[in-house]
């Protein structure tokens, strides 16, 4: 146990330097489970505290993060029209997108945990690790050609504002990820939009994404730009973390088994969208994006990630188990109507997710309700 | 559908609360917990559902110069306008009083207070600025109703949530519930458009 004789060595004096104590004890317990027992009462202890909840979603979106800076690179000499092939010059472009994904990585680390840290400190308690999964989160879904001033100033805005103001980790009521992606969306529309690609490093690249193209000639003119297969992997220009399918699916199935995210709000969400892509395409008419064939939404645009990463978020999510089931079918219908028929917003997950994190607190008052009603009725 | 749509984008779209910030007071005061909230909620339905039709009607018959007095009366609108809201809330005042005692209590002085919510008034007032007719009245009525039930609901349900939040002292209470009611606009931009 060289480690652990190692932390205890350096553990700094509480009552002399509050601060590093702070950051020794939230580090020291990001290593080690705290053998600590409860004295009073009884209290059914899991291995799985806070922090290793948070880590398990960092370990889901680790695949995503590796073949986002690969696709970045691709899509950068795609553009440049040199080694165009999947496989050529992997090394050049894996190098080229991961010295666009880390910095922003490190930004948003840097930013938010400092921010974290000096809460913690200010409140007297230990570092609350909400912000890893936060701090992983926003740059798969920020455009990596966003300025770093707007990227810190979305961080602090939604890290102030939206978490350690409504009281830290746990008590946010809306999703601190979405928040400041939902904040440079409003304030700086011109550099985040979702109709409009970013490839990074070309000047003068400009292209419609899917959901753009889709909305002006419908499927037919989808896949004259890119085949189903593309989308699917992944190798088509969008946000760092969207674009690939099989692994979303597999940082989802990792959470499912893992008991971290919900399957109902999941399956919720997927049924919402199928049933309202039918509602579409039955009703559309002549209106070419109302008929894009339902199945087909699940590869153009977030709406995966969306739903496995963003909507499962424990604390801003409704809690009961029938709540769930709501939260999800209501997010898959409205974030569909938003991408549809809303000609503002591209793009629509983004906003229903939060819409329907307001109002999660009102389905679980009303299950609740439900419950107790039938309760007395059957006492 | 014009009607539909009228209805919608008054209930969401151009909500009372998180778009105009009208009807604030009894938003703040009046939302700590669910059930008075959904009193209140409903209250305010029924007070903007009748009141915009009948202050339609008024305006259109008797205040225009082409109405029932030939003449431009349009300066008394105000007063005119209030006097009915003030009529219907005494209207709802003692349903309520007469159909749940209880619901009349906890809302107080906020029912009376209807009357000078700035959010009925608004409405009346956007009616007439919009050039709306008598149905599609109705439906705004009836629609910036909804959407002020639908805020309040859902702000109340966050506060009660939010009864166990170590909420950073200098915050608590109105602090807090402000930067609410602005995140809960943003999250209501999202149907802006529609």
């Amino acid at each position: 146990m060289g480690l652990l004789d190692f932390f205890k060595k350096i553990e700094p004096d509480k009552q002399k330097s509050g601060f590093l104590h702070t950051l020794y004890d939230g580090f020291f317990t990001f290593l080690f489970v705290p053998n600590k027992r409860p004295k009073n009462a009884s209290h059914v202890h899991d291995h799985i505290d806070l922090k290793r909840t948070m880590i398990f979603v960092v370990y889901a979106l680790i695949p995503l993060y590796i073949f986002g800076m690969y696709n970045v690179g691709h899509q950068h000499y795609l553009a440049m029209g040199e080694m165009t092939g999947l496989t050529e010059g992997l090394g050049a472009k894996f190098l080229y997108g991961a010295l666009k994904v880390l910095p922003i990585y490190v930004i948003s680390m840097v930013v938010g945990l400092g921010i974290e840290f000096y809460f913690a400190y200010k409140k007297g308690h230990g570092i609350e690790e909400g912000y890893l999964v936060t701090g992983a989160l926003i740059p798969l879904i920020m455009p990596a050609s966003l300025p770093y001033w707007i990227l810190v100033l979305a961080i602090v805005f939604a890290v102030l504002i939206g978490k350690e103001a409504f009281g830290g980790t746990g008590m946010n009521v809306v999703n601190v990820a979405l928040l400041a992606r939902v904040f440079v969306f409003f304030a700086y529309p011109t550099s985040i939009s979702g109709d409009a690609v970013w490839v990074s490093g070309v000047d003068g690249f400009t292209g419609a994404t899917p959901l753009a193209m889709a909305s002006s000639g419908g499927w037919t003119e989808v896949i004259s730009h890119y085949t189903p297969e593309q989308m699917f992997w992944g190798v088509i220009p969008g946000s760092i973390g969207e674009t690939s399918k099989p692994l979303i699916i597999l940082g989802a199935l990792f959470l499912l088994l893992s008991r971290i995210a919900s399957w109902r709000i999941i399956l919720g969400g997927i049924i919402g969208m199928s049933v309202m892509g039918l509602i579409f395409n039955a009703f559309g008419g002549s209106n070419a994006y109302m008929n894009v064939p339902w199945y087909d939404h699940f590869l153009m645009g977030s709406f995966l990630f969306a739903i496995s990463f963003m909507a499962t978020d424990p604390v801003t999510a409704a809690s009961t188990n029938r709540g769930k089931w709501i939260y999800g079918l209501l997010i898959g219908a409205i974030g569909l109507v938003i991408r549809v028929s809303n000609p503002a917003y591209p793009e629509g997950w983004m906003l229903a997710i939060l819409l329907l994190n307001v109002f999660a607190p009102l389905i679980d008052y009303f299950v609740l309700q439900g419950n107790m009603k039938k309760r007395l009725k059957r006492a | 559908m014009e009607l539909f749509n009228i209805f919608i984008k008054s209930a969401f779209v151009e909500n009372m609360v998180l778009a105009y910030f009208l009807g604030m007071c009894s938003f703040l005061a009046v939302s700590k917990t669910v059930k008075t909230a959904i009193g209140l909620g409903l209250a305010v339905i029924f007070v903007l559902g009748i009141t915009v039709p009948i202050n339609w009607l008024i305006n259109h018959y008797l205040l225009s110069a082409n109405g029932l007095f030939h003449m431009d009366l349009t300066f008394l609108r105000f007063i005119i306008f209030i006097a009915v809201i003030a009529s219907m809330v005494q209207l709802v005042e003692m349903v309520v009083e007469k159909v749940s005692p209880a619901l009349y209590n906890s809302l107080g002085i906020f029912l009376p207070l209807i009357t000078v919510n700035c959010a009925i008034m608004g409405g009346s007032l956007f009616m007439v600025s919009r050039e709306y007719n008598l149905p599609e009245s109705v439906a705004y009525g009836l629609g910036g109703g909804l959407g002020w039930f639908l805020a309040i609901v859902a702000f109340a349900a966050i506060r009660e949530k939010m009864a166990y939040s170590n909420v950073p002292a200098p915050l608590r209470g109105l602090g807090i519930a402000f930067i609410l009611t602005g995140l809960m606009g943003l999250a209501f931009m999202s149907l802006a458009g529609i």
